[in-house]
């Protein structure tokens, strides 16, 4: 309420603004929320969090990459010296920066990255080069119009050797005239898909010198002579991408129940056809075919709120065990949550998708607010790591842990349960005799269904695996030929994952309505999951046909189920108006009157007769 | 570094030569990619009819869509209008005739971005349900663009269910006209395109009433703009329904009648008329009403939807060679994108399912042609088989394509992402498909209901269309298969498709059988089965395009090489839906779970065989340079190179903005004493 109501923040619908003006709007809302974050006292990430996702609802903008990764990269990698000269300018922002990283040509994979930082002992100073079109780093957020410093990572050369990535703190635009400095071009790289408000920008370099000084030698360091001083673990980059990924967990869950909240309110006002000859046209909500689009939704975006909590949970359970430089949690966390960061991003952008959807025409209209939260979630299944490769990464942690029990070892985490396998081999008449103890109305013996499941893919994709390395292939070729099936395995360990959080969440819920009505959600989560699976299941002897069946059933009957809940529910996600940005979402359900409001601002009506009538229609009626 | 320097090239020139990377998968094509365009247009002639067209279209400056990217939606909406008044201009010069064999190319040399697409259904449903004195009134008025029409039958609160719209049409005896009227804010007409701004005439679909009795939907001409000044008519309330996720170039708009009178003759009634006294006289099936929709939805199919995708294709895959990234093998160079299986498991599938769409779109066309003549002759017993087909097809086709569009844009990953890549555009633009012309999910229990209807009828012994026979023919077996590679075998797949398509009918007709028996109300019944018909009537579809695709391949008199990969394609197609609907197959044992792994396994071992062929498969579909517009899907693969020097035309480059003096400057110098 604090922001929701300062006149300060208050703007013409972004809607009808070009990006030239979402920029600048943006820009103003991010100048001011600054001093009004240091005005108020904020320093809590937390708070900080929310105060400038009410600013700005939910939306990029310019200064993000200043705040989120320039600062930051300054207190974990920048030594004392460096923190007094660049750290208060930078937070007081007489120096903005951005973290450019990314390449035109370059990408997920890091070491591919070709812009040169050379060492010049002669002058002491590193000479940063973009050597080819390729090399010219592209995407990152302020860049283009707003930094005026960048922390550029490059492949460092001294002595004549290569040492890998470093970064290093380059100031690429005058202080006062804010014009590019000699030897630098730097850019917006023009429209997107979204991200209207974000100056993504370009940055090349030609033979652009900065001081030795520059390089963040916080762990790994250039002496004045040029000698080389290895930092002491790589490790330690883990914990941040674990920090990042378990955000974009929380954001999938954020956007797709933004998404729910829109289509499931609409879906309430909206009245069309006839369910009974003669009766008035019902909510579209009563149709079996919408509900079946919407619900299964509303359960997973619950499910991955308490997904989200739990990965954050986790990582700052640990990170006490990583300041103290005990590692071992480190792996398995950061293998999981590269898959729950890809299977959350995935289904969450498909979800919101079929959210617009089921609004029908109106969902396309950008007054719905779907097509903007989708183009503006849609990029982080390729940032912070592509998603398909992503899952390999989780694939390469469950093959390794399979690896490890069939040579007799054990092992921990969510991972235990390929433990089982070692002991019995799975067996098609076993497993269907198996089949039947599987209960459809109880959370716990689902989650055991999916782990079944899980342990059946992860064998046979090391299985299909290891016969392609007995084809005497390559390691990397049998990789690659067998990665459709690793990515399948993934996919089914992150469901199981998902399913088994959901489940032990119910647990710790008090309110007895509350868990009944989670419940509901969660049986629906688990067995719509099947019934869109039913060949992994069937395959595997885990259910039989006359199980799918009941599956199915289930599935229609916990839809009417939910039915009565399904508004407040949504209304449970507390999501203010402005936030929602939908007028088909509105809490009051007002939607028709105010979409004829909103059109009426459209700026192809700000005159009755478009100009277009006098340019191209009267002179060619008048000559025909 | 040299390649660095601006170079001054305008877009669609070959900048330098071509890319190695993808220059090197032209090398090895098994077949001739000019066959394959011809074949792909139906004879040499067709395609150099075609290439002329997109040339002199493209040579044009007035239609370059170069900036499109940059517009906002007034500039995008002024430049649709300035190019649909020179296309005009440009048919004259030209000797091309809307009537003539180049008409059909004019679309795709446009890329559909274009003002007055709605004027042209308003031109089809008057010569549809337009008496033929109404036709010749309105038609050379239309034509010679005397008037601007469109077609307005979506209300605020009322879509696909035509029945539930609201505006009304009441007839006064006494002045012999009818009086329009938008009596609440949910009948207010929206969405129609052209009329935001243009439209000086429309077609409204209002609710018939004479002497106090409702007749339902009948469609009216009316005029709602000054032919003089363009202003509003009195009683006309209309404009712009503002931004939407793409289709700039069209001014979707409101309207909303206040007693707005029209003469008696302005009713279309080729069909269905009031006479001069308030008789209601009805000549054949209301049905009719509709047909203009069933003639739109298939000819959106190919030129909203199939074209679109084959773009999406060519970008994606072109870029995916030409992008590295990895290492496949230590000491190599980064690999080419498309060597990863993932990657290919991404685009291959897509691909194919363009072919087989483009194929499909065949036959939907014959089916449709072979209708039309009879419907003219007013019989209109093929009506409800057309009618289930266009539903059934466009809603599985738009669904399919839509996410294959969806899936190349996010094969192509950051870059993907830019407007530059041409490939955001041709998303947004082609999920509209999934909407217009019917709902999908409606559409789809518009063919169940038919399919439902064909198994009873079937079962009974009675005749129904021979599509449709094999729903009572089939009978529960097992799928004959011993190996994987048996499974590229057409037979094979083609009756895996049938079993599972009828039984999913059967299975579904069932259930509604015993709902009904066990006393539940019809409706009730039919709507607790939705779920499961929406299912079927897919599968239905997904069938008969299965089946289309190996019939085609197998009639193919071409080249060995060609005959070759589209019997790849095909198998492509087929396994790529068991794979990926396994359930659906294992279900009832028909296929084995050991046969499934045979699936999967000679499904992924087509991946790396098309593969060798996937550039000139997407090269084949000839699409120039200009009518992509995109950085990354370019003939000459200069992927890079294009993007910089595209996006230093962006505004944001060029135009200063005023965001630094107002708002970075003094953040950056003032604000210490602030902070």
């Amino acid at each position: 309420a604090l922001v929701i109501n300062d006149p300060d923040f208050q703007h013409e619908d972004l809607n009808f603004l070009s990006r030239s003006q979402r920029y600048e709007q943006a820009i103003r809302k991010s100048a001011l929320m600054v001093m009004k974050l240091r005005e108020h006292g904020i320093a809590d990430p937390d708070e900080i969090y929310w105060f400038k996702s009410f600013i700005h609802r939910g939306r990029p903008e310019p200064l993000d990459l200043h705040l989120g990764m320039f600062l930051p990269t300054l207190l974990t990698q920048a030594t004392p010296e460096q923190q007094d000269r660049f750290f208060m300018p930078a937070w007081n922002l007489e120096i903005i920066g951005t973290y450019a990283q990314t390449e035109m040509g370059h990408g997920t994979h890091l070491r591919g990255l070709e812009t040169t930082a050379t060492y010049d002992p002669a002058t002491q100073e590193f000479i940063l080069n973009s050597p080819t079109v390729t090399s010219i780093k592209w995407w990152p957020g302020g860049l283009g119009k707003t930094s005026n410093h960048a922390i550029v990572l490059a492949q460092l050369y001294t002595q004549g050797q290569c040492k890998g990535l470093h970064a290093f703190i380059v100031p690429i635009r005058q202080l006062g005239t804010h014009e590019p400095l000699p030897g630098i071009t730097v850019g917006d790289i023009g429209p997107k898909f979204g991200y209207d408000e974000m100056d993504n920008g370009y940055l090349k370099m030609d033979n652009f010198r900065i001081p030795r000084e520059n390089m963040l030698m916080k762990y790994a360091q250039v002496e004045p002579d040029g000698t080389y001083v290895k930092p002491l673990s790589d490790k330690l980059t883990y914990g941040t991408m674990v920090f990042i990924r378990s955000l974009i967990v929380g954001d999938s869950a954020r956007s797709l129940s933004r998404a729910c909240t829109i289509a499931i309110r609409y879906s309430a006002v909206r009245h069309q056809s006839e369910l009974k000859p003669g009766e008035p046209e019902p909510q579209i909500l009563d149709y079996q075919t919408q509900q079946y689009k919407l619900f299964p939704l509303l359960a997973t975006a619950y499910a991955f709120h308490f997904v989200g909590a739990y990965i954050k949970n986790t990582y700052h359970r640990i990170s006490g065990d990583i300041n103290e430089g005990d590692l071992s949690e480190l792996p398995e966390l950061h293998a999981l949550t590269a898959g729950l960061k890809a299977f959350t991003s995935w289904t969450a952008n498909a979800g919101i998708e079929e959210c617009r959807m089921a609004c029908g025409g109106h969902g396309y209209s950008r007054c719905s607010g779907i097509p903007d939260i989708y183009v503006t979630f849609t990029p982080s299944c390729t940032y912070e790591g592509e998603n398909t490769v992503m899952m390999l990464q989780t694939a390469r942690f469950l093959v390794k842990s399979y690896t490890q029990v069939s040579s007799g070892q054990q092992v921990t985490g969510m991972v235990s349960y390929l433990n089982d396998l070692s002991r019995q081999r799975i067996q098609p008449q076993h497993v269907a005799a198996r089949a039947v103890t599987v209960r459809l109305n109880d959370p716990i013996s689902l989650v055991e269904a999916y782990k079944a499941r899980a342990a059946r893919l992860v064998e046979a994709a090391a299985k299909n695996l290891q016969a392609e390395l007995n084809h005497r292939k390559s390691k990397e070729d049998a990789w690659n030929r067998t990665s459709v099936d690793l990515v399948r395995a993934s996919e089914a360990h992150c469901h199981y994952v998902v399913v088994k959080l959901f489940t032990a969440k119910l647990s710790e819920i008090s309110n007895a309505a509350v868990r009944a009505v989670l419940t509901e959600l969660c049986l629906l989560y688990a067995l719509y999951g099947i019934s869109k699976n039913t060949g992994d299941f069937l395959q595997a002897g885990i259910l039989t046909d006359a199980q799918i069946i009941q599956v199915n059933q289930h599935v229609k009957e916990l839809l009417a189920t939910i039915r009565p809940n399904a508004v407040a529910l949504v209304d449970s996600f507390d999501f203010h108006d402005v936030h929602l940005g939908s007028v088909l979402g509105r809490y009051d359900g007002n939607v028709y009157e105010n979409m004829f409001e909103w059109a009426k601002k459209s700026p192809l009506n700000k005159t009755e007769v478009h100009e277009s009538f006098h340019k191209h229609l009267k002179p060619m009626q008048a000559k025909l | 570094m040299a390649l660095l320097e601006p170079s001054k090239y305008s877009q669609g020139s070959v900048l330098g030569s071509v890319n190695p990377d993808l220059a090197s998968e032209r090398q090895t094509a098994s077949f001739s990619v000019e066959e394959l365009t011809v074949w792909l247009d139906g004879s040499e002639e067709h395609t150099q009819k075609r290439r002329a067209v997109v040339e002199a279209i493209e040579s044009d400056p007035v239609f370059s869509r170069e900036n499109q990217y940059f517009q906002s939606q007034n500039e995008r909406y002024e430049a649709a209008v300035r190019k649909a008044v020179h296309l005009q201009k440009k048919m004259h010069e030209m000797g091309w005739t809307e009537s003539g064999p180049e008409f059909k190319y004019i679309y795709r040399a446009v890329s559909g971005d274009i003002a007055f697409l709605l004027h042209r259904v308003f031109i089809r449903s008057i010569s549809v349900l337009g008496s033929d004195k109404q036709i010749a009134k309105w038609i050379p008025l239309a034509t010679q663009h005397k008037l601007i029409g469109s077609y307005a039958q979506t209300e605020l609160g009322h879509g696909t269910y035509l029945q539930g719209l609201e505006t009304t049409a009441v007839f006064d005896i006494t002045t012999q006209e009818f009086i329009l009227n938008t009596p609440k804010i949910s009948a207010m007409k929206w969405w129609p395109g052209d009329m935001g701004r243009s439209a000086t005439h429309t077609v409204v679909f209002a609710q018939l009433y004479i002497n106090g009795k409702c007749y339902g939907v009948h469609p009216f001409i009316v005029q709602i703009r000054s032919l003089r000044d363009h202003s509003l008519c009195p009683g006309i309330t209309a404009g712009d329904i503002g931004p939407k996720m793409n289709f700039e170039n069209v001014d979707n708009g409101y309207l909303m009648l206040q007693n707005v009178r029209i003469p008696r003759e302005n009713m279309l009634n080729k069909f269905c008329e009031v006479q001069p006294d308030g008789t209601y006289v009805r000549q054949g099936s209301q049905k009719i009403n509709y047909f203009t929709m069933t003639t739109v939805r298939i000819s959106l199919i190919s030129d909203e939807v199939i074209i679109p995708l084959m773009k999406a294709c060519t970008i994606a895959i072109r870029y995916s060679v030409v992008r590295r990234q990895s290492k496949l093998k230590p000491g190599e160079q980064e690999a080419k994108i498309l060597d990863y299986q993932t990657q290919q498991e991404k685009l291959l599938p897509q691909l194919a399912a363009a072919y087989a769409f483009h194929f499909i779109n065949d036959y939907l066309q014959e089916l449709f042609n072979r209708g039309y003549s009879e419907i003219q002759k007013k019989n209109f017993n093929t009506l409800p088989e057309l009618h289930a087909f266009s539903s059934g097809f466009k809603a599985m086709v738009t669904q399919y394509s839509t996410s294959a569009v969806q899936i190349c844009l996010q094969a192509c990953g950051g870059h993907g992402y830019s407007s530059l890549s041409g490939l955001p555009s041709l998303y947004t633009r082609i999920i509209a498909s999934c909407i217009y012309e019917g709902e999908n999910t409606i559409l789809l229990l518009q063919t169940a209901r038919f399919l439902i209807k064909c198994f009873r009828a079937a079962s009974a012994g009675q005749p129904v269309p021979p599509s449709v026979t094999y729903l009572a023919a089939v009978k529960p077996g097992k799928c004959p298969a011993k190996n994987k590679l048996e499974f590229l075998s057409p037979d094979i797949y083609t009756e895996a498709y049938q079993h599972m398509a009828a039984r999913l009918v059967r299975s579904t007709a069932a259930k509604l059988q015993d709902l009904i028996q066990s006393g539940v109300k019809k409706h009730d019944a039919w709507n607790q089965c939705t779920v499961q018909l929406a299912q079927a009537a897919k599968a239905h579809c997904h069938y008969i395009t299965v089946k289309n695709f190996a019939e085609t391949v197998e009639k193919l008199k071409t080249e060995a090489g060609i005959q070759k990969i589209m019997k790849h394609l095909c198998d492509l197609f087929a396994l790529h839906g068991i794979f990926s609907n396994a359930g659906v197959f294992l279900h009832d044992g028909y296929v084995s779970g050991a046969q499934m792994d045979m699936i999967t396994a000679s499904y992924l071992d087509l991946l790396a065989v098309i593969r060798k062929d996937a550039v000139p498969l997407v090269d084949a579909f000839d699409f120039t340079d200009k009518s992509l517009n995109s950085a990354l899907g370019s003939y000459d693969g200069q992927v890079y190179q294009r993007l910089y020097e595209w996006a230093q035309k962006s505004p944001t480059n060029k135009q200063i903005s005023p965001a630094y003096e107002r708002y970075l400057k003094p953040l950056l110098h003032n604000t210490q004493s602030k902070l």
